[in-house]
């Protein structure tokens, strides 16, 4: 049976599903309910400077008829009193000796930040993680993403941090920034124990369109919100692959954060260099209750895999993750259509015909859709708007003996280097006359 | 089996009659509008018999411009929300819905459509541009689908109509032959007040056309005339006892009772001669009136008229279904007290009475759903009409009859199919009359 604990830069976890510091880490009694249901950790809802929250907060990104592809929102950190936080923690840490608390704090002076470390150690936090990101509000008071996207301030706030902190630190990067490498170095320069990442992406989730005004709308007006769901995965995903593959960053235990939902994104998140996970949205969607799903997926997908642990496979897709001047430009796929699982809504050949290469037909005076095997150019399209399981396929044509790259083609001086050169990819393929396009209409 | 009781009010009455097809609320609509994939030349699109472009209205209430859908769906189809709501669907656009190649119950095209239709009318919308008065006059005889379609379709060519309609509302057989758990009177009306009001073509009630002055002053006051009169009523067989008391057709049954709702005396023996739509209709009317219902059908269930659907619908209400049966004689003495029927068996499309085969069963109410007449006293009226074999209309492919100011439309052409069928022909029969009228 595969173990999920883990050891997280010394921070110790049943399992690697943390609460990410978020609204369902308000307080203890949420924390100790999620615990029971199966989380391994939890971040507590950042810690720091009195604040006063709006009412109308959160907003969502809906997709057809899906609810909550993407979220936002414009609340702060924690506005319970310091006191109350401190004594809950204590409270949460007696009942839960063995699973991960991490106090999330954002403060300015180097004091505060001395004075408050203090106090979540005494409280018993077993970590500590620094809050870069938030990119709304805090902001404006030169904290949270206003410090991570200056890499200069972020690593001398590290270094405060390292001067008094005596249990680990995770540095919490804000992904509203060009180059994650940056604040990434700078936090590990600074002497971090761990990176988190990544924070919410600064955003304006949608607008009211007959009164002009974005949401969330806080009497008639609204503010920039903070990102978050299932809809940025893709970005996290890539900024953790920056990090992890990055030699004088990837050594540090790095926690992934955006848009998990599912024990494949988890899985993705470990593959590329994730040791643990963070978790938001999906909770407060579906409540701490997500979490089953979550494990069973993991043990389910270790035990196919013979993984004995996270570390077993945490990193593993990162080889894999290579630059695309080092791709074999002799590999070729092309289509294949299932014609017996088909059933012709043509959306296949349209999109193809449409938006890529022109290369499906439809047969005469029937629906059922056929490759142009001359015109495909393996783009994947139509296997990925085909709307039955497996009746697309793509299928390898070439004989995997040759591999040539862009880099190797430069390198032997083969690529092509001028505008009509014949040696360019597109030369040779087939394209309709422009005009074809009208005698379709007719 | 008798599975309704008898409603005593009008509440009862409404839970007997709930709609089969009521409307979505907007997370329902929301949900379903997402299942429609927008697939490419929509085969929904070729099976709807006004070709109304079903992905692209689905796909507008899936983005919350509902108004923007109910446009879509009328700029093909007059009557939009009634055919939403009768249309026989699983047989047209949600029987080409390609989710049925994998077994999956196809996109709810119709209840979709009807929250198109609706928004449009209940937003009392300016959606038609109304071409400038070219002068010309049309005169439609009746009010029906046909009618309705045709008259709408001229004005935004900027065509006078006036209708002349012989009962004292419009809509034809959706008001008086369509069951009330089909659509509902007020859903009807509505829509034709909405084309009403926002287009104006002129209703005369109450005015039926059955003289020859009447048709002479139309040819003289009009540029064209189309004749939407559907059919006539029911076509009782000769049978002996057919003129006692209590044997009616199904027709007028239809039209009598949804006047009258639970207070129309349904006894508790009826049986239901037919196989047709209208059959299924009133059997499981009066089972829902809580009446035990035999229909009887002189042929096998497989040469039914009736959709599946319909006869499953019947099915389901309690009606007892007896197929290959014909009727013998009524019984009786002046008031109905039963039938004498006997088994049939079909043979290379004949049917034979088989010997010995003969039973009686007992009704206070004999309905015969057997086929309507023509309207030949008004078609006797118009000179140069021709009629084909079986009465119907006859028309060239421009819905032009054989005489040239006359042009056709619906049940009196095609002898009595859906109202869907009768609308397309409204607005094209339109369409080709504005080109002869302007181009006179």
């Amino acid at each position: 049976m595969p173990d999920l604990s883990i050891d997280f830069a010394g921070i110790k976890a049943p399992n690697p599903f943390w609460l990410a510091s978020a609204p369902p880490t308000n307080s203890g009694y949420q924390i100790m309910k999620a615990f029971e249901a199966g989380w391994g950790g939890a971040v507590w809802k950042t810690l720091g400077l009195p604040t006063i929250n709006v009412s109308s907060r959160y907003g969502s990104l809906n997709y057809g008829d899906r609810r909550m592809a993407g979220f936002t929102n414009i609340e702060l950190i924690t506005d319970r009193p310091l006191s109350d936080n401190l004594r809950e923690m204590e409270e949460v840490k007696k009942y839960f000796p063995d699973h991960a608390v991490i106090a999330s704090l954002m403060v300015n002076s180097r004091s505060e930040w001395h004075q408050i470390i203090a106090d979540v150690q005494n409280a018993g936090a077993d970590g500590i993680e620094l809050n870069f990101g938030c990119p709304h509000g805090m902001c404006e008071r030169g904290m949270g993403s206003a410090v991570g996207q200056e890499p200069e301030v972020l690593r001398t706030i590290v270094e405060w941090v390292m001067e008094v902190a005596k249990v680990p630190v995770i540095t919490k990067l804000s992904p509203n920034i060009s180059h994650i490498i940056d604040p990434g170095l700078a936090a590990a320069q600074g002497g971090t124990d761990a990176i988190s990442l990544v924070n919410t992406f600064k955003s304006i989730i949608g607008l009211d369109i007959r009164n002009f005004a974005p949401y969330p709308i806080v009497d008639g007006f609204g503010t920039n919100g903070g990102y978050c769901g299932p809809a940025v995965k893709p970005i996290a995903l890539h900024m953790l692959k920056e990090l992890a593959q990055h030699p004088d960053i990837g050594h540090l235990p790095l926690s992934g954060i955006g848009g998990i939902e599912t024990w494949r994104d988890v899985v993705e998140f470990i593959l590329l260099g994730a040791k643990s996970v963070q978790v938001c949205t999906a909770v407060m969607h579906y409540g701490f209750g997500i979490v089953r799903e979550m494990e069973s997926g993991l043990r389910q997908y270790m035990e196919e895999m013979e993984f004995g642990s996270i570390e077993d496979f945490c990193g593993k897709a990162l080889p894999q993750v290579r630059e695309w001047k080092d791709l074999n430009l002799k590999y070729q796929v092309k289509a294949k259509i299932d014609t017996n699982k088909c059933i012709q809504c043509d959306l296949c050949y349209i999109a193809c015909e449409d938006g890529a290469h022109q290369a499906i037909r439809l047969q005469a005076n029937k629906r059922l859709p056929e490759i142009i095997e001359e015109n495909c150019v393996g783009c994947n399209l139509c296997s990925i708007v085909c709307p039955v399981e497996h009746c697309i396929e793509m299928v390898r044509t070439d004989d995997g003996t040759q591999n040539r790259s862009w880099a190797q083609l430069e390198e032997n001086g083969e690529a092509p280097d001028s505008f009509d050169d014949p040696r360019a990819g597109g030369v040779g393929h087939y394209v309709p006359k422009p005009t074809d396009a009208l005698k379709k209409l007719t | 089996m008798q599975m309704y009781k008898k409603p005593t009010n009008q509440q009862e009455y409404e839970e007997n009659f709930a709609l089969k097809n009521p409307l979505m609320d907007a997370t329902e609509a929301k949900v379903e509008s997402a299942r429609c994939l927008f697939c490419y030349d929509a085969p929904c699109i070729k099976a709807c018999p006004t070709g109304i472009d079903i992905p692209l209205f689905i796909k507008q209430i899936l983005t919350e411009n509902t108004i923007g859908a109910g446009r879509t769906t009328y700029a093909t189809n007059w009557l939009a929300n009634a055919c939403g709501t009768i249309c026989p669907t699983g047989v047209l656009c949600e029987g080409a819905c390609v989710y049925r190649k994998r077994n999956q119950p196809p996109v709810q095209i119709g209840r979709l459509q009807q929250i198109a239709a609706q928004a449009l009318i209940r937003s009392d919308y300016k959606a038609w541009h109304k071409a400038d008065p070219t002068g010309k006059r049309v005169a439609i005889i009746g009010a029906g689908p046909a009618g309705i379609a045709c008259a709408s379709e001229l004005r935004t060519l900027g065509h006078e109509v006036h209708i002349y309609e012989a009962k004292d509302r419009p809509s034809g057989l959706i008001i008086h032959g369509v069951a009330p758990y089909k659509i509902t009177n007020a859903s009807v009306l509505e829509e034709i007040d909405y084309l009403h009001k926002q287009l104006g073509f002129v209703l005369h009630y109450n005015h039926p056309i059955d003289q020859k002055t009447q048709i002479q002053n139309l040819e003289s006051d009009f540029d064209a005339i189309f004749l939407g009169v559907g059919l006539d009523k029911t076509r009782l067989p000769s049978l002996p006892g057919i003129s006692m008391q209590g044997v009616v057709g199904a027709v007028e049954f239809i039209e009598d009772f949804k006047n009258q709702k639970h207070q129309k005396d349904v006894p508790k023996e009826v049986i239901v001669i037919g196989g047709g739509n209208t059959a299924m209709d009133a059997a499981s009317e009066c089972a829902r009136m809580g009446a035990q219902v035999s229909l009887v059908y002189r042929r096998p269930k497989s040469q039914m008229g009736a959709y599946e659907f319909e006869w499953q619908l019947a099915y389901r209400s309690g009606v007892r279904t007896i197929f290959s049966a014909s009727p013998i004689e009524v019984l009786g003495d002046k008031v109905v007290r039963g039938v004498r029927f006997a088994k049939t068996i079909s043979e290379g499309g004949h049917l034979r009475i088989l010997a010995d085969t003969e039973f009686e069963l007992g009704a206070q109410l004999l309905i015969l759903a057997t086929g309507q007449h023509k309207q030949l006293h008004l078609f006797d009226l118009i000179d140069g009409l021709e009629l084909d074999a079986q009465s119907r209309i006859i028309i060239n492919e421009g819905y032009q009859t054989t005489n040239p100011k006359y042009f056709a439309g619906g049940d009196a052409v095609n002898g009595g199919a859906e109202v869907v069928h009768a609308v397309r022909d409204g607005k094209a029969a339109a369409i080709q009359m504005h080109r002869l009228m302007v181009e006179r």
